[in-house]
């Protein structure tokens, strides 16, 4: 029920297959023919600046806006003829965590996991808080959430009923640090159960830290798409300088906050050396 | 389809409604100032209003219980415009359910609160001395029309929750419908207002559904006065349905 049957025929078709998508509102071209495939499994970044029409391609293939041209399937469903198919396959993260404010972590577990008629819902909750390390939150009201745990909350939601293509809009804009590397591994943690995740981003290191290939969406058009070693390929090839390493600021406010970076390594040779 | 369309709902009005009995204080804000208006008319200014054999109080009710609704109504908006800032409704929306549950929930919500705040309403009356000689079935048909108003004037609330730009916007069009019972025969009896005035208020909604109403309180035949109140929220309902369904077309394209 929450996966749909997967024919031979799907299984051989991405995941996702974008041709020549256009949007246009009114006189602003947000779309100008964009084209790109992503294969099964793994994470794809899409790149872009701010109002680059990332959002866009999202709600198009999310069903929630028509093309004005091009055609985009999700999962081997045409999203244009077959709306409902498409939605039995994915699930979409909003740019703004769609979480429900007033119910409890746990009630919007169970919320979602009824909408998708799964049996046990209440069970389904509790293993995705522990996943998520919710547990101690699940009875709060999400108003009470950090960010990060809010985002966490609506990845989870996400994830029940596994289907099998996920869209993250923007996981981690207006997060902290903190809260965007706990977001970061629940992206993992997602990604390696085998779904496919589309993930847009304005964030490079967002990009180089998750994703297997990058597109680069720029003024309404896909201008590069690769993988990251690709992608450096397009640049002359690095050239070798010795240069004094510095700690970057966020390894200062990591050291100082007494957490790990994003490499996982504990930075606690600084708070050391202050002590002495 | 139609299994989930009712479960979906279900579920779906759930949700909404813990969103009402978790913020118990907008059923009371429903309630408070259609209570200050009645305590304000029966002790202050119902001395001065000749209203025949029925005290003032019965007489107003039924005004006040329709000033109830339409402030109760704003709420509905305000959840929905929330839900739909909040990425919660594109949520629900890219979701495999009857997409429509979504809207159906907040209705049922809607009809369940008002509910709760009329009767609030109805007990204080008693308290400050309300009395009906209406029978079980003259009570059932009160209720009738309440719900048939508050499902018409729901649906009007549905058309600014899905297409209002602020939060103001999304509440502010129930302040003419709170206002629209003062101009009919609600607080005084249309006789003593001047001709334009009259006319208007004796051939708006609020009139004869308070009529109708107030004949079922006091035990007196409705007479034609009921189709005319039923014609009015029928018609409303059409209008509003009509307009919100394209309103919610628009919106998941």
């Amino acid at each position: 029920m929450s996966n749909p049957p997967t024919t031979t025929q799907q299984a051989a078709e991405p995941a996702i297959r974008v041709q020549d998508l256009a949007k246009s509102y009114k006189e602003l071209h947000v779309l100008r023919g964009v084209s790109f495939e992503v294969a099964r499994g793994g994470i794809f970044a899409l790149l872009g600046s701010n109002g680059a029409g990332k959002t866009t391609v999202v709600r198009i293939l999310a069903t929630l806006l028509k093309a004005d041209a091009g055609t985009a399937r999700v999962h081997g469903f045409d999203v244009a003829t077959r709306p409902a198919d498409v939605r039995e396959s994915i699930s979409l993260t909003g740019q703004f965590a769609a979480v429900d404010e007033i119910l409890s972590g746990r009630e919007n577990l169970i919320l979602v996991a009824r909408l998708r008629h799964l049996p046990e819902p209440g069970k389904i909750a509790d293993g995705l808080l522990r996943r998520f390390s919710l547990t101690e939150a699940g009875g709060r009201r999400v108003a009470t959430y950090s960010g990060g745990m809010r985002r966490r909350l609506d990845i989870a939601m996400s994830m029940i009923g596994n289907p099998p293509v996920i869209f993250l809009d923007e996981p981690t804009t207006g997060l902290d640090p903190q809260a965007r590397i706990e977001v970061w591994q629940a992206v993992k943690e997602l990604a390696g159960g085998g779904t496919t995740v589309l993930l847009t981003t304005q964030y490079l290191e967002e990009a180089e830290q998750l994703a297997d290939r990058i597109a680069i969406l720029h003024e309404g058009r896909i201008i590069v798409d690769g993988t990251l070693a690709e992608l450096r390929r397009l640049l002359p090839p690095a050239q070798v300088e010795y240069v004094e390493k510095q700690p970057s600021l966020e390894d200062v406010f990591f050291a100082v906050v007494g957490r790990t970076g994003p490499d996982g390594s504990a930075h606690d040779l600084l708070t050391t050396s202050n002590e002495q | 389809m139609a299994t989930n369309f009712l479960g979906d709902t279900a579920v779906l009005t759930g949700r909404t409604m813990r969103h009402v009995t978790r913020s118990f204080d907008t059923i009371i804000t429903t309630a408070v100032t259609p209570i200050a208006i009645m305590v304000m008319f029966v002790y202050v200014f119902g001395g001065a209003i000749d209203t025949g054999s029925v005290k003032y109080v019965s007489y107003m009710l039924p005004g006040v219980l329709l000033i109830t609704i339409a402030s109760g109504i704003s709420y509905t908006a305000f959840r929905l415009f929330t839900d739909l800032k909040s990425g919660i409704f594109e949520r629900f929306q890219s979701m495999p359910i009857a997409r429509s549950g979504v809207l159906w929930g907040h209705v049922l919500t809607s009809l369940v609160a008002n509910a709760i705040s009329l009767v609030l309403v109805i007990g204080v009356a008693l308290l400050i001395g309300f009395r009906s000689s209406a029978d079980l079935l003259a009570w059932l048909g009160v209720a009738g029309i309440l719900l048939l108003f508050t499902l018409a004037l729901t649906w009007l609330a549905v058309i600014p929750g899905l297409t209002a730009s602020s939060i103001e916007g999304a509440s502010a069009f129930s302040y003419p419908l709170i206002f629209l019972p003062f101009i009919s025969s609600a607080f005084v009896p249309t006789q003593t207002m001047p001709g334009p005035v009259r006319a208007f208020a004796e051939h708006q909604p609020v009139t004869s559904i308070v009529d109708t109403i107030r004949n079922l309180f006091t035990g007196q035949p409705v007479g034609n006065g009921v189709w005319t109140a039923l014609a009015w929220c029928v018609g409303i309902l059409v209008v509003a349905y009509a307009f919100a369904v394209s309103a919610y077309r628009r919106k998941i394209s």
